[in-house]
């Protein structure tokens, strides 16, 4: 049997954990009060349309994009504008927010269809595939939550050879993007067919790890139906969901340091995303719902949900069979790069892929020890940089240093502190450094661009 | 034999001699002219080399002495009016005294004021912690209390007090070099002059939230009511994103926002107890009354647990230290008044 393609560099083996993999997904219940941040994703925040006391539809725009890099927000329930007030979200910070109470009757603003008939003719432009992507508020539903029409619009001179779809789902727990490709197959091929008529590519790969065979062979069997798309089982791997790393697993190139995708001629879009662009054009459906894994080692009836935007954590939590007994962490995202939530009044937004409780005695941080030069960190970083050092100079303040040993590279994922035998908090520093050398940067650009 | 032996040491002397002439002049051309003053300038600063003084350490700051014409925007926080009049001295030129600063804590939300809602256990450093979120008590604004002040201060005026979880600044052993006021990241802490015997008045708090969310947070949080504000007849009080501010430099230290202020957010440090007279006794007693009540309330409501999810246990470890806070402005008070009966004596 030849070897499975994988990403060469680092890496580790989480124990996957899909407890949730064969459970369809369930429609949550509309919340009784959305709480819908306006600052879902990357980028600056949408500038709010609406004020207190307004009656706002479903999927009505809300919020609107303000620059570049940013992205529409529609309402995701029918009701009553109560305030625009900061709530605490997901980052455990507190943000600006719309609070919609809902009606008991939905209504859907004009011109969306809910129905759930597959549309497969594509008759809209490049540019108008972006442009309704863009209408839609769809962002990477990874977890990364860039704007995804920006995505779409290459830089000058830049132009994507492959669309690679990413259906790896690397992260143990989650299985939305597992079930999405189970159940919406067909809405996630004729996705990918609008993404490449509007990136102008011939080749879409979608790459998907050989824990899911179920996919691999669904998948495979119906992309027959649709020229240009196939299907790249790859070999179980953290973190290969990464942008960067599926792209050396399936395509062999290595994106240079501070580049793109595009720079290799590569563009990534997740599973989930895809499915949301399908939505966007086809059916003019703004991003208002997304899929969610509630699970965890204690819990009882892990399973997928179909969730609105805005539904407060604790109301999922409480449809799904609460909060187990004897918990200690709750984590929003998957439980390598997602984050501990500090409260549950925080709502599900565009980002967040799952909900996972860890039991009181695998939640607690062990005391750390001192580097014992195992090296081990730098063997598993996918990034090829050295996370011990890069620890050791952000605590000691020494950014220009950490700078220098491309820091600004870290993709998050976490497995330095994984791996460690000591337990140091290598990423908790890397991180604090990675945002002060960005700010640096960023900085240093605003003031060339000033002179 | 010694004829080879003659012969080095008349070569080696003859390139000695051509050498040191060459040197000589070399020297001559290229002497560097250094201000003389520079050198007994930098043996008058404290040689801390802090940085407090906004240049790279103590010689650079000498340099920059000696090339001023006046020292108005030169001054040496660590050593203070006593060392810029030596300073001035050698340069033979005047300095106008500058009243002294020190670091303030702008923070009063301890273990009895904040609720804490979750538990943190990552790394000991609070950039790390207010990078990764709002922290263990509704307050996103306010103390992390994992001392990276403490560890930038380096002259051993800053500590952790362990009952309330809050720094506390050693007035006598600041320096006001501002090494506290980088490092925290919240930008709690702050530098104010001092006025007459050291005393101050500032509002301790920084939390921005508007009133409802803010006092939920934190007893002694500024509510952003303005009713200082209205009081202050001096204008050293600004109002903005629900916060008071209070100008050090306008202020005369007439104790009237301390008085109007709700929450006690508003702190006079070093000031002699005051005296109950006859027609402020009723101010006093009302806000007696609201003290009482507002801790009533605390009592009896402890924010609603319910309302937290269950893995959120309160800091048990924490809790246990809890004491009654008897206020530092109390204790500053009576210390204050020992102080100033010695002084009377």
């Amino acid at each position: 049997m030849v070897a499975l393609k994988t990403f060469k560099k680092g890496g580790v083996h989480p124990a996957d954990n899909k407890f949730s993999a064969d459970k369809p997904f369930v429609k949550a219940p509309l919340p009784k009060m959305a709480i819908i941040h306006v600052t879902q994703h990357l980028g600056a925040p949408a500038k709010v349309l609406v004020k207190k006391g307004d009656k706002v539809k479903t999927g009505q725009l809300i919020a609107e994009a303000s620059g570049f890099i940013s992205a529409n927000i529609h309402s995701s329930v029918t009701g009553k504008v109560m305030k625009i007030d900061n709530a605490i979200d997901a980052s455990g910070y507190k943000k600006t927010a719309i609070f919609i109470r809902t009606d008991k009757e939905e209504v859907w603003e004009d011109g969306i269809d809910t129905s759930e008939d597959l549309v497969k003719d594509i008759p809209y432009s490049p540019q108008e595939i972006v442009e309704k992507v863009k209408k839609a508020g769809v962002v990477g539903m990874g977890g990364a939550t860039f704007p995804t029409n920006v995505k779409l619009t290459p830089p000058p001179g830049k132009k994507a050879e492959y669309l690679i779809i990413n259906g790896v789902e690397c992260e143990p727990y989650l299985t939305v993007d597992h079930r999405t490709m189970l159940e919406k197959g067909h809405e996630l091929m004729v996705g990918t067919k609008i993404l490449m008529k509007a990136l102008g590519v011939n080749q879409a790969i979608i790459g998907i790890e050989n824990n899911k065979p179920d996919a691999i062979e669904y998948l495979t069997k119906i992309s027959k139906e649709y020229e240009g798309i196939s299907i790249q089982p790859l070999k179980m791997k953290y973190p290969q969901g990464g942008e960067k790393q599926l792209i050396n697993a399936i395509l062999g190139r290595e994106v240079p340091s501070g580049g793109l995708p595009i720079d290799v001629g590569a563009v990534v879009q997740n599973v989930g995303t895809t499915v949301a662009v399908y939505k966007a054009v086809q059916k003019n459906m703004p991003l208002i719902e997304r899929t969610v894994t509630v699970s965890g080692t204690n819990f009882s009836n892990p399973s997928n949900y179909i969730v609105r935007i805005g539904t407060p954590i604790k109301d999922l939590v409480e449809f799904a069979g609460g909060v187990p007994e004897n918990t200690g962490k709750i984590i929003a995202g998957g439980p390598m790069t997602g984050k501990a939530l500090s409260s549950l009044d925080a709502p599900i937004q565009k980002g967040t892929s799952g909900v996972i409780f860890f039991p009181d005695e695998a939640a607690h941080r062990k005391p750390y020890q001192d580097c014992i030069r195992c090296a081990k960190c730098v063997s598993v970083c996918p990034s090829g940089l050295e996370p011990y050092l890069l620890m050791t100079v952000t605590e000691k303040q020494m950014y220009d240093v950490a700078r220098k040993n491309h820091i600004t590279d870290c993709i998050e994922c976490g497995s330095c502190s994984f791996i460690c035998p000591t337990y140091r908090p290598l990423l908790d520093y890397i991180r604090l450094g990675k945002k002060t050398v960005m700010d640096q940067i960023r900085a240093e650009r605003a003031q060339k661009q000033k002179k | 034999m010694s004829e080879v032996l003659l012969n080095s040491i008349l070569t080696l002397g003859a390139v000695a001699v051509v050498s040191a002439i060459i040197l000589y002049f070399v020297a001559q051309k290229f002497k560097v002219e250094e201000d003389p003053r520079i050198d007994d300038i930098e043996e008058a600063l404290p040689n801390a080399n802090c940085g407090g003084c906004g240049y790279p350490g103590c010689r650079a700051f000498a340099e920059a002495c000696a090339k001023a014409d006046n020292l108005d925007n030169l001054y040496c926080p660590v050593g203070g009016n006593d060392v810029m009049k030596k300073v001035a001295e050698i340069l033979g030129i005047e300095v106008k005294e500058q009243r002294r600063q020190v670091a303030v804590v702008r923070c009063a939300g301890s273990y009895d004021h904040r609720e804490h809602h979750n538990t943190y256990e990552g790394p000991e450093n609070c950039a790390v912690v207010h990078q990764l979120y709002g922290g263990e008590t509704d307050c996103h604004y306010g103390c992390l209390g994992l001392a990276d002040c403490v560890r930038a201060c380096n002259f051993d005026a800053l500590h952790m007090d362990e009952k309330t979880g809050l720094p506390v600044v050693d007035e006598d052993k600041c320096t006001a070099c501002g090494a506290c006021v980088e490092a925290c990241p919240r930008d709690i802490i702050e530098l104010r002059v001092l006025g007459k015997k050291d005393r101050k008045i500032f509002v301790s708090c920084v939390n921005e939230d508007p009133a409802g969310p803010a006092k939920k947070a934190c007893s002694v949080a500024c509510i952003g009511c303005g009713l200082c504000y209205d009081a202050c007849k001096f204008d050293a009080i600004t109002m903005y994103d629900n916060l008071a501010y209070i100008d050090d430099k306008k202020c005369v230290l007439c104790r009237a926002c301390v008085e109007v202020c709700p929450t006690g957010a508003i702190w006079e440090v070093n000031f002699p107890p005051r005296k109950p007279k006859p027609d402020k006794k009723k101010s006093a007693a009302t806000a007696k009354k609201a003290e009482e009540s507002k801790q009533q309330q605390i009592s009896s409501q402890p924010i609603n647990i319910s309302d937290l999810p269950k893995e959120e246990k309160p800091a048990e470890e924490k809790t246990e230290t809890k004491q009654p806070e008897s206020n530092r402005v109390e204790n500053k008070s009576e210390e204050n008044k020992n102080e100033n009966n010695e002084n009377n004596n």
